[in-house]
Formats: structure tokens, sequence, C-alpha cells
């Protein structure tokens, strides 16, 4: 039995430890979580006090189950990890294997890899600018990102038979030679998307609602955008050089012109900037290389059983959320021995504590919509 | 022009000469009664179908178009669904607080409509107090949504109703200042007064740039009041799901969404009654030709054109603008909109003392 004066005791420590403290478990069933990421947040008021992100609600073990299937197979899975990159994501295990059986892939699969890898990047920033429009509040711009992003999807359907969970990029090139209607395709997409880049610019960048919303918010400094890992454009945003494209090009990345965007306010209204400057950026590599995809193979000669030597190798992309490395262990054998990805969602995901302390819980969706958060590929 | 006044003189003259005097008032009063019900009904339905159908407007898709034609049945289909489903009430919840507070929120959105002029000599209650008891009235509906947030025994719910408190309790100063200067140019508190006061002129055009400021920082309060975007801080559904309605479901969610659009037209019908003159017709100058076609047109579609233009703006605002941030919410209204609306009713005071206005 508890005497009166104990129950008073017991109340008010409790009182103390966890004074003016509420416990929101935002997720992992939550509209501005964008999948089933569970924050355990702790605010003062509405004023954040410590974020607990809890992971593993979507976890398919694609690592493991990578490791049990062979080079020709793991790439199919990997599709799933980052739903929104999935060629990007696909075109880092290809060049994984390929390292590791030394295969020389041709010139049109280099081409019509890099072409699709930016349209996937438009397609998935589309699919952030819209969803992130909706996190602080305005419904409209997410409908007229679709708009855009379906003829990316057309596009990607009649060339490779998926809208969404692609499976084109293999060993040696690209599974199938490009639709014929696909150049010119491209070509009347990128007529539209450069008048509609302009209005998305009008209707939400230009926002006084939408700026104030924005700047100021979730700072993150470039020594802490190196020290958690960040990438892509969360780590450009704070003006730290990231970009795999420039530093470490693959394919033809380093015969086209473009420009690594930079922003050095490091909040996330700089965040946003860079990836709306990236998709006009994707759109003048789409520019260069439509014309010049050159005749001859899309996939080089390979053996129908792939068996890499006894080794590590270690590749890096660009996906459009950061840096996306893919490391094989290989004994020998027809299946991989152990398999790695370093996610960029993660590392991105690990900052949010940090950056989102103090400020209010309405700007915890501004921040966490600027880290461009795919749970799968976080998760994986 | 047109007048309902002969058909409700003739239906008193007929009830009393029926009924006596007492059973005459009785009659009057359910058939009164009944029309207000009638009206939140219908205009419940006409209003969730008109937001769905300017939201896919902008949003470059079609909106309902399978439940009779051009999807009009689509509200009644919900509406029955809504009836059907189960009413929740969760286990940690206040049972009592927590089934009273969406008739709290809808008795007073149905006790708005009485004031309210909607047609020449039409009007259910003309009190001469009918600006304030608007105003007095229409603050009593947070008293639900603070009820609902803290009955539900939900953190999210907690967080939007208080929000909700913060946010209607400061922009009702803005509004009351906005309404006040409409007072204060035609000296009467009664709504049929300051429609008459306006047949030679809405007050937006008569009272100048202060009455245009007025209007302005009129639609910006009530827009906040009604717990609209940009400002559905209480509702937010990116941050708190559905805010202080969380945890409710089936008919009491139903009446809050019904109370909500009641509202969007109760302070849509006040802001044309006080700005754009009522069902006054539009007049303008010694155009006497033009004045008169304008008098054909009937009152009843004069106020209701209005109060629809009115509410097509608030729908306007909600599929355009982001949602601000709590603290910018009331920055905006302590340090902005107050001192403005402050400084605008000075103004607005020496422009009706010193008889400037037309």
């Amino acid at each position: 039995m508890y005497t009166e004066t104990q129950i008073l005791k017991e109340t008010s420590t409790s009182l103390l430890n966890g004074e003016g403290e509420l416990v929101i478990n935002v997720g992992p069933q939550h509209p501005a979580t964008h999948g089933v990421l569970h924050l355990v947040i702790t605010l003062n008021g509405e004023t954040i006090k410590k974020i607990e992100p809890h992971l593993g609600y979507i976890h398919r073990s694609i690592e493991k189950m990578c490791e049990s299937l062979t080079y020709r197979q793991f790439i199919y899975v990997t599709s799933r990890m980052d739903y929104l990159s999935a060629h990007i994501n696909n075109h880092a295990c290809a060049m994984a294997v390929e390292k590791a059986m030394q295969i020389e892939v041709p010139q049109r699969a280099q081409y019509i890899r890099v072409i699709l890898d930016e349209l996937t990047r438009i397609a998935s920033h589309e699919l952030w600018w819209g969803a992130l429009a909706m996190d602080v509040g305005a419904f409209t711009p997410f409908f007229y990102a679709f708009r855009e992003r379906e003829t990316i999807t057309d596009i990607m359907e009649e060339t490779c038979g998926a809208r969404l969970t692609m499976n084109y990029m293999v060993p040696g090139g690209v599974m199938a030679d490009i639709h014929p209607n696909f150049q010119q395709r491209v070509k009347d997409f990128i007529k539209l998307f450069k008048k509609n880049v302009d209005e998305y610019d009008d209707l939400v960048t230009g926002n006084v609602i939408f700026q104030n919303r924005l700047k100021n918010v979730g700072y993150l400094s470039p020594e802490d955008a190196i020290s958690y890992g960040c990438s892509g454009p969360v780590a450009r945003g704070s003006g730290v050089k990231s970009d795999i494209r420039k530093i470490a090009p693959y394919d033809i990345y380093n015969q086209v012109q473009f420009d690594e965007v930079l922003e050095t306010a490091g909040d996330s209204f700089a965040r946003y900037l860079v990836r709306v400057k990236e998709m006009r950026q994707s759109i003048s590599i789409i520019e260069q290389l439509i014309d010049n995809i050159p005749e001859g193979e899309f996939q080089a000669k390979t053996k129908a059983v792939l068996k890499p030597p006894k080794g590590e190798f270690y590749t890096r992309v660009e996906t459009a959320r950061g840096e996306l490395g893919v490391y094989i262990v290989s004994e020998g054998g027809t299946t991989p021995y152990r398999i790695k990805f370093r996610s960029p969602g993660f590392s991105n995901l690990s900052a949010l504590d940090h950056i989102s302390r103090g400020s209010k819980i309405g700007d915890l969706m501004a921040t966490m919509g600027t880290l461009d958060l795919v749970i799968p590929d976080i998760d994986r | 022009m047109f007048s309902l006044k002969s058909i409700t003189d003739s239906i008193q003259v007929w009830l009393s000469a029926n009924l006596g005097a007492t059973g005459a008032l009785i009659a009057q009063c359910v058939i009164v009664i009944l029309l207000a019900i009638a009206l939140f009904a219908v205009l419940g339905l006409v209003l969730v179908l008109m937001e769905r159908k300017v939201a896919a407007r902008m949003q470059v898709r079609l909106g309902p178009n399978r439940v009779g034609p051009w999807g009009s049945m689509q509200t009644a289909a919900d509406t029955l669904k809504l009836i059907v489903k189960e009413g929740l009430t969760p286990d940690g919840a206040d049972k009592f607080l927590f089934n009273l507070a969406p008739y709290i929120v809808m008795i007073v959105a149905m006790l708005l409509l009485a004031p309210i002029a909607y047609a020449n000599n039409f009007q259910i209650w003309d009190i001469n107090i009918g600006v304030l008891y608007v105003t007095a009235v229409s603050s009593l509906g947070v008293i639900g949504i603070l009820m609902a947030g803290w009955a539900s025994n939900n953190n999210y719910s907690l967080l939007g109703a208080m929000r909700s408190g913060a946010q209607i309790v400061s922009y009702e100063l803005s509004a009351g200042l906005a309404i006040l200067t409409i007072v204060v140019l035609t000296g009467s508190l009664q709504i049929s007064e300051i429609v008459q006061s306006q047949a030679d002129g809405w007050w937006i055009f008569k009272g100048h740039i202060p009455a245009i400021i007025a209007f302005i920082i009129f639609i910006i309060a009530v827009t906040a009041e009604t717990n609209r975007a940009p400002f559905d801080l209480a509702e937010a559904e990116s941050e708190l799901t559905a805010g202080f309605h969380t945890e409710y479901s089936g008919m009491k969610f139903a009446l809050f969404f019904l109370a909500e659009y009641i509202n969007i037209f109760i302070v849509c019908a006040i802001g044309a009654t006080l700005f754009l003159g009522g069902w006054m017709p539009l007049h303008i100058g010694n155009w006497q030709a033009f004045n008169h076609i304008m008098d054909y047109i009937p009152s009843s579609v004069w106020f209701f054109g209005k109060v629809f233009f009115l509410i097509f703006l608030i729908m306007w605002f909600r599929w355009t603008f982001p949602r601000l941030r709590v603290d910018q919410l009331l920055n905006l209204e302590w340090k902005y909109l107050l001192p403005i609306s402050l400084f605008n009713l000075l103004l607005v005071t020496m422009i009706a003392i010193l008889g400037w206005h037309f």
C-alpha cells in the first residue's frame, strides 16, 4: 500500500522528469512520413525536444536475399529499394558486376543508361516536389507534379515495360534496345517540361508563405553534413560538393556538360532550390545526349553464368537522393558472398534529430520533406 | 422589385385566421426551424460538392462525376455512408464531452443562420444587435473544438485544439474590428439597416480605401476563424493527421465537416452583407437604365451570388496556398493585421465623423 506522501513524492518526481513534455508517435502510419517511418517525438508545447526514428517496419532483408541470387538475378530486387530511383539502383548494381567481371559496356548502352538515369532523377524530384508542397499544406502542386511525372512513366513503360519497378539495366548494358519512339517522346517531354518547371517556380518557389515555411528551418552546417554522412541534394544544400557524377564520373558523365548545383544556406529552402535546379540540369544532360545516341550494340557479349573472381568490388552512383554504394564480396561462386548497400536515405535520416531540435512541429514536416526520405531505401 | 413579403404576409394572415395568435406563432416557429434545417442540409451538400469541383478544376482533374449527373449526388451518397457508419468512441475518451462536442459546433453554426438577410424582407430574426450577435455566437464554436480536442484523449487532437483556440481567439479581434468599421459607417448593428444603408452603393465602394482594407482583413480573418487553409492548423493533416477531429468517425465527424462548410457560408454571408450590400443590387450613380435592369434580378440571386463569390475566393485560397506555421500565424495577426485594423478603424471613424464617404 502506498501512503499519501509516497504517491505525492512519486507524482512530483515523475513530473520533474518529464515536465512539460508531450510524447507523440508520428507514424508508422502518418500522412507526412510517406511510408512506414516511425518517429517518437518529444515535444514541449509545439517545440521539438527530441526525435527518435524507429526503423524496421518495411525491412525485407534485401541484402540477404541478394546473397542467395545469382549476379544476374539480384539486380531485379534492388528496384524495390529506392523505388523512385529504380533505374539508378539497377545501374549501380550492374556497374558493380561489370567491374567484377571486367565487362566493357558499349557506348550506346551507356548513353541509354545515362538518359534513363536522368529521366528517373526528374521523375523522383517531381514526386518529391509535389509531396513537399503537400507536407507544408498546399495540395495542388502534387497534381501538377504527377501530370509531368506521368509522361516520364509512360516513356519508361514503352521502353522497359514497367512504370515503377523497372528492371532494364543488366550487366553489360541494357536489357533491350530502346523503342523507336523513345527519342521523339523524350524530346517532346523536354519541351513540355521546360515550360512547366517555370510554372512550378511561379506556383511554389516564389510563394511568400512557402518561403517563410522553409527558410531558416532545419539548418544543417557543412561540418554536420559531412559528419552525418549526408549526400546528394541534402549535402549540396549545405554547400558540400558531393555529386558522384562529378567526383567519380561513371559511364559517359565525364563527356557531358552540367553544373553541380550548390547552395550554401544549409536550410530547407536551400535543399529545395538544389533539387529544383537539378531538374533543369538533368534536362540539359538529356538534351546533350538524346540526339547523339550512337548506333551499335545495346548489350555487351557476356557469359551465360557470371562468376566474378574472388575479391571485393565497390561502385557508387548518384541517385536522386544521394550516394548509393554497392559493395560486393565474391568468393568466386555464382552468387555473391556478401552484398552491402550504402543507401543515401539512411544517412540523411540520421541528421533529422540534430537539425530539427528546437523547431516547431510544423517545421518537422518541412525538414523531413526536404530530406526526401524514401522508407524502403532506409530499411531495405 | 421582387419581394417575398406578399407571400410571407399571406401565410401570416392565413395562419392567424385558422389557428389563433398562439397557434400561428408556434406554426411559424416550426416552419422557420424546418426551413433552417433544410437550408443547413442543402448548403452542406452544395458546398461540399462545390469544394470538390473547384478543387478538381484547379488540380487538372475532373472531380466527382459518377453519382448522379455531374456528380451531383456524390455528397448525398457520402452522407448516407457516414450515417450508417459506426460512431466509435475511444476507450480513454471523456464520453459525455466527446459526444457533446460535435453538436455544440453544429448548434452554433445553426444559430448563426438566424440574423442573416437572405433576400429582400426574408430574414429569420431581425435582431437590433445583429452584428454583435453574430460575433458573439460565432466565438462559441471554439468551445466545441476545444472540447473535442480535450475529450478525445489523443495528443494530436489536443495539439489541434490548442492551436485552434489560440487561432480563433486571435483572429476574432481583426474580424471584429473589420466589422466595426462598417458599423461605424452605418451607425447601426441591425443587419436590415446595414443592408438598407447600401441602397445607393455598397460600402466597399462608398467607404474609400479604408473599407477595402477592412474587407481584405475581414476575408483573411474569417478564413482563419473557419479553420480553412492556409490557416487550417487545427486540422493540419500533414502534421496532426486530422487535428481535433482525429478520433471522430461516422456522423459525429460529418457534423464537424458540415459545420465547417456552414461556417464558411455564414462568414461569407456576413462579408457580403457588410461590404457588398447584402441583397442590394449593383447600382452605379446616375445610370438610371442600368440600375433599373439590375433591379430586375431577384434580391436572393444577388445575395447568394455575392456569397458564393466569396466562398469561391476562400476555396481558391485553400487550393493555392501552403499552410502557415503556428508562430507565423500568430505573428501575422498580432503584429500586422491587428495594428492595421486598429489604425484603419480610426481612419474610418474620421471619415464617418467628417462625412467624407458618399
